[in-house]
């Protein structure tokens, strides 16, 4: 089977499948949502990576921490 | 220094409300999919049409948890970023790999073999789909491997060194961290009773499926499937439970000290089975107790000494054999986490100032004074002391708990082959749904017991709740807080309500595939 054949195969796997489903359908809809509210709410909005977001190198990161750690 | 304390309460507010919701879904999707791999096995075996459809009637289901609870442990992940970047930053290299090798390995695993398990039907072999179903199966516990191996690792840190130039701990030998008996250990406890979890959980629906009689056999079905990999599953829980409690003898005396309300230790010390305990007059009252009998779970030795929180802060602990030793009490702890701390300072200074000698001088402090580094932070041995009356009861509803479920696996078995009739009555529907939450609340104790219990360390001896946190304000880990319960309480509420309309299904007509 060429490679082309292959990909096609998978595709209809999944789309036949996908097509078929009962429950799935909302399973898939929650799923979606969910994955959604977190990473396009939460995560962007809600969530920074501290250090990443306000240092620009590992170094500074280091001591930004060395600093938080020895003051407490 | 009250916003440190407001940051530090509410965070660990939320990350215990998210690891609590997302332990809900975790250990009955990692149970059931062996019960659906051990169905398919008997179809693929006998070839009888009642086993393919019992299947696919918990497929239905297992499907509704993993896709209702898959991603929320994502959020535990957004959280060491946010409200415990120093945390993050600290064992970076070392949670790092763990949490890595899941996200390839096993994740992908489960998502490549969960669509041929679940689209499958007819179009691969049926040994094929097997094969799927079984790495479904697997994958969904090597997931739990390696979050496990994370967890066990800041409960009892091996295998790693410091270095302050990357202010981080850097692995230095991966197998010490993978193969840690607390990770072992724990790792096989949390799956087994997962596989608890589910079968009661598969018991309590079965019981409610029987009761209108369309499926009777299914369930009947569905519950010796269920009956003996929950007994078998609460035999191993049980084992391993006392594998954990060696090992937290061994390596978080205080845990196991708060786990029983025990402040000071005795020779051929007692297990309390149930009592009150009072941490002001540092006591357990109204106590039923088992003598000798936290010496046999803590040292396999009835006449072994274990330590109390207030021997432990004295400075008393015990040898392998069970014997007292003095060791390092608890105020020399801080002396030596304040000298560690002095030297990184001393270190940051040298290494701005350029001085070499100085550095080498620092460092030279850090090494000798870095396995209290933690206990720096604390004003007092109190400071060190977990919540003792959470953690007391917290154990004590788990071990309740997992008694009754023994006893009902064994009854259940014993109803569907002896006693057929007793199975579709009230009572039986009774027992059944009332376990369910049991069950549940069985599963969450445990976690409570062992988070609670390693309070206040995010990295036993090294690194306390309060160095841990950000530098974020408590307003903001509130309202993440809320919005996170309202997330997790419509989630909570969708899978109950789709859950509950699937299995009226098989209440209410005969399932034929």
């Amino acid at each position: 089977m060429e490679i082309g054949n292959k990909i096609k195969a998978v595709i209809d796997f999944y789309v036949d499948g996908f097509r078929s489903m009962t429950v799935g359908k909302k399973l898939w809809a929650i799923i979606f949502i969910k994955v959604a509210i977190l990473f396009l709410v939460f995560k962007l909005f809600f969530f920074p990576d501290i250090l990443k977001e306000n240092y620009d190198n590992d170094d500074d990161r280091a001591r930004a921490v060395a600093e938080q750690l020895t003051t407490r | 220094m009250e916003d440190l304390i407001q940051v530090v309460d509410w965070s660990r507010l939320q990350f215990a409300l998210t690891a609590i919701v997302h332990w809900l879904f975790v250990p009955l999707t990692i149970g059931i999919s062996l019960i659906i791999a051990v169905m398919e096995t008997i179809y693929y075996r006998t070839k009888s049409e009642k086993w393919l459809k019992t299947e696919k009637f918990w497929m239905v289901l297992f499907a509704i948890n993993f896709a209702i609870g898959v991603a929320t442990g994502i959020i535990l992940e957004f959280e060491f970023g946010t409200n415990w970047s120093n945390y993050s930053w600290f064992v970076g290299d070392i949670f790092g790999a763990p949490l890595a090798i899941e996200g390839l390995l096993a994740f992908f695993m489960e998502a490549t073999f969960f669509a041929v398990m679940f689209f499958g039907w007819k179009k691969v072999s049926p040994g094929f789909h097997l094969a799927s179903t079984w790495l479904v199966a697997i994958g969904v516990s090597l997931s739990a491997l390696w979050i496990l191996v994370a967890n066990a690792w800041m409960q009892y840190p091996v295998g790693m060194e410091f270095d302050p130039d990357q202010m981080r701990n850097v692995m230095s030998d991966f197998i010490a961290v993978a193969t840690s008996p607390v990770a072992i250990n724990k790792f096989f406890h949390a799956v087994t009773s997962g596989w608890v979890l589910a079968s009661v959980f598969v018991i309590g629906v079965s019981c409610i499926i029987a009761a209108k009689g369309k499926n009777l056999q299914m369930a009947k079905d569905s519950v010796k499937v269920a009956g003996w990999i929950g007994l078998v599953g609460i035999i191993l829980t049980m084992w391993t439970g006392d594998g954990s409690a060696v090992e937290v003898a061994r390596v978080q005396p205080m845990k196991l000290a708060a786990m029983e309300g025990l402040y000071r230790g005795e020779v051929g010390q007692e297990l309390v089975g149930f009592g009150l305990v009072d941490t002001d007059a540092k006591d357990v009252k109204c106590k039923i107790a088992i003598p000798k009998g936290l010496s046999i779970l803590a040292n396999h030795d009835m006449n072994s000494f274990v330590p109390g929180i207030d021997d432990l802060i004295d400075g008393i602990a015990l040898t392998p054999q069970g014997d007292t030793i003095n060791t390092v009490s608890y105020a020399e702890r801080i002396e030596i986490g304040k000298a560690a701390q002095q030297a990184l300072r001393d270190y940051e200074a040298a290494r701005k100032a350029g001085d070499e000698a100085a550095l080498a001088d620092a460092l030279a402090r850090i090494k000798a004074n870095y396995k209290y580094f933690g206990y720096g932070y604390f004003n007092s041995p109190q400071d060190a002391v977990p919540p003792v009356a959470l953690t007391f009861y917290s154990f004590r509803v788990m071990v309740m708990a997992g008694g009754y479920l023994l006893l009902l696996l064994i009854v259940a078995l014993f109803v569907v082959y002896r006693k057929p009739e007793w199975f579709d009555t009230r009572l039986a529907r009774f027992i059944g749904v009332l376990s369910i939450p049991v069950v549940w609340i069985c599963s969450e104790a445990g976690w409570i017991v062992a988070e609670v219990g390693r309070q206040p360390w995010t990295i036993q001896d090294i690194l306390p709740v309060q160095a841990a946190v950000s530098a974020v304000t408590a307003q903001s880990v509130q309202l993440t807080f809320w919005l996170f319960a309202i997330v997790f309480a419509a989630l909570i509420v969708a899978e109950i309500s789709i859950m509950v309309n699937e299995v009226k299904k098989g209440t209410n007509r005969e399932i034929t595939e």
